[in-house]
């Protein structure tokens, strides 16, 4: 299913040359309206009119998260605040909240792309669909909430918390697809489990997901406790909110808009820009927003992008599920660590929970791991042989992975602090 | 003849024995026999009670991990070289013991044993035909 099928299918020339256009437009744009990136530009020695092929973006240095925060609350607006239409500030997972503003034409163009990606994961005018995204400044519910009425689909507002009363509406209304993070559609099925109502009573077919990763194993569980089809999408405040990229239903990568984001995969230690397939940080490039235009803007999440077209149809380039962040990878004793690794391993175990948290310490020179994770099947408690078992098995699997070794402590079920928001899964103590 | 066990699983945190023995004690369920043992991490609470339905209940609805196991009870004098008699029978017939436990009933001379082993009717049959005393719920409850 296609929102725009045209400009979804549009030939790899044809997008490019609507990008080399948007680009140009955007660098000009930028440095005459935003004083930041004049001066970013001057001091990097670029003009705007040195812009002339895709590639000539690697004359631009990169823009960081920190750069918003210095420029907190407006400071990389381009517009007058009589264009400003709609604030959004960031979730704040990691410091001061970022500040971004929507015109009336970047706020059409968002629906557009919630709309396209929503199509694509499979949605249609026929779906009632709970929002379980937490409504507020995070950009999360309000993106998907225009995508899917632009889209025709029944929206219902029900936002995050109150899960009980979440649940009597979705067996009420029969809903048939729900927006939320992984997390909390995995907390949401255990909670209608825990309810005297048979899973029969709910009609979910059709999860999209997204403000944080989801391993495959981990969607593996929510389809089983939901009996429906999870697709994953993926944005941020900074570059709209949801809607930079999506998965159709064919499952293999998210599509990147790539009429509005232009995507690079860099080095996130060297800077340098990676060819197709390579696994970096993505960088993107805004092409038509109006409120806060951003120039190669470091994500610092780990992906890949592959430009060949999909069997769906759709001929934007496609980037993996997130692998992990590049600020929140862990290095312990030298070996590069993304939480969604252990996860990875975790979830494929059906005696514990998926949920854990790792804890990182350091013992005298040494960086240590330990995870922590639910026991879940009690007929472990036959013997200690039986949980220390388990525990070898996961450190086993956990060092075929990673390559290091850690600690396995098993905790009490439903002990490890459930998110409905973004998980925090790392606790890291080694600088204390 | 078989008698029902609680396991319960027990994080190594002051006041967590307190709270689980806690909820037995408010569901009104008196313990007739138990054993802890523990790891640095955790420690397995194994119960002999006089409701075990309602234990796991109350326990369940706290959120504690539980699970019922049958584990053979056995009646021995209390005299020297009792035990090693129930155990020589039990490893002449293969039977391992995973866990035991014990608890002795002076007034009436004699000193039950709770044995967890890998098949409880190989057992019952094997200390049944060595003139041992494999007893059932009725007789401790």
């Amino acid at each position: 299913m296609f929102f725009q099928k045209e400009i979804e299918t549009m030939s790899r020339k044809q997008i490019e040359e609507i990008q080399l256009e948007r680009l140009k437009y955007t660098v000009n744009y930028c440095y005459t309206h935003v004083p930041f990136y004049k001066k970013k530009l001057d001091d990097a020695g670029v003009s705007p009119d040195q812009i002339k092929t895709l590639d000539d973006i690697r004359r631009i240095p990169p823009t960081t998260k920190a750069d918003l925060r210095d420029n907190y609350p407006f400071g990389l607006f381009a517009v007058p605040m009589k264009e400003i239409v709609r604030i959004h500030a960031s979730s704040g997972t990691t410091g001061k909240p970022t500040v971004v503003g929507y015109t009336k034409h970047d706020l059409d163009m968002w629906s557009d792309c919630m709309a396209r990606l929503c199509a694509a994961a499979g949605a249609t005018a026929d779906d009632i669909v709970q929002i379980s995204f937490g409504y507020g400044m995070f950009t999360g519910a309000l993106g998907l909430h225009y995508g899917l009425e632009k889209l025709g689909c029944a929206v219902v507002p029900n936002s995050s918390g109150n899960t009980e009363k979440a649940l009597m509406y979705m067996r009420d209304f029969k809903t048939t697809a729900l927006v939320a993070t992984p997390s909390y559609a995995l907390y949401m099925a255990e909670t209608a489990k825990s309810l005297d109502y048979p899973m029969s009573d709910y009609h979910l077919r059709l999860g999209l997901f997204g403000s944080e990763g989801c391993t495959p194993e981990m969607r593996t569980q929510i389809e089983n406790g939901w009996g429906l089809f999870a697709t994953d999408n993926y944005g941020m405040s900074e570059l709209m909110g949801p809607g930079v990229s999506g998965e159709c239903t064919e499952r293999c990568g998210l599509h990147i808009n790539e009429d509005y984001f232009l995507a690079e995969i860099i080095d996130p230690n060297t800077l340098e820009v990676l060819g197709e397939g390579e696994t970096g940080e993505v960088l993107i490039t805004t092409l038509t927003k109006e409120g806060i235009p951003l120039l190669r803007y470091r994500t610092r999440d780990i992906s890949r992008i592959v430009y060949e077209p999909c069997k769906c149809g759709r001929t934007f380039a496609r980037m993996d599920k997130i692998k992990g962040r590049s600020d929140d990878m862990l290095k312990i004793r030298g070996v590069n660590v993304f939480p969604s690794q252990i996860e990875s391993v975790l979830v494929g175990m059906d005696k514990v929970s998926p949920h854990y948290q790792l804890i990182v310490r350091r013992e005298g020179f040494a960086d240590t791991l330990e995870i922590q994770v639910e026991l879940s099947d009690t007929s472990l408690l036959e013997s200690f042989g039986k949980i220390q078992e388990l525990q070898n098995k996961i450190k086993h699997n956990v060092h075929t992975v990673l390559g290091i070794q850690c600690k396995v402590s098993i905790v009490e079920p439903n002990t490890i602090e459930r998110f409905v928001g973004k998980a925090k899964r790392v606790v890291d103590l080694r600088n204390q | 003849m078989a008698i029902r066990q609680i396991s319960v699983f027990v994080e190594n945190k002051p006041g967590r024995l307190a709270e689980i023995t806690g909820y037995l004690a408010e569901g009104g369920v008196s313990i007739r026999a138990f054993s802890i043992a523990d790891t640095t991490d955790f420690g397995i609470l194994r119960l002999i009670v006089s409701d075990t339905q309602k234990a796991a209940e109350v326990l369940k609805a706290a959120g504690v991990a539980v699970s019922i196991t049958e584990v053979v009870g056995i009646s021995i004098p209390d005299i020297t070289g009792a035990f090693a008699k129930v155990v020589k029978v039990l490893a002449d017939a293969g039977e391992n013991v995973e866990y035991a436990y014990a608890f002795l009933t002076p007034e009436a001379g004699h000193a039950y044993v709770i044995v967890r082993v890998d098949d409880n009717a190989v057992a019952t049959a094997v200390l049944q035909e060595n003139g041992i005393a494999v007893i059932d719920e009725s007789s401790i409850l």
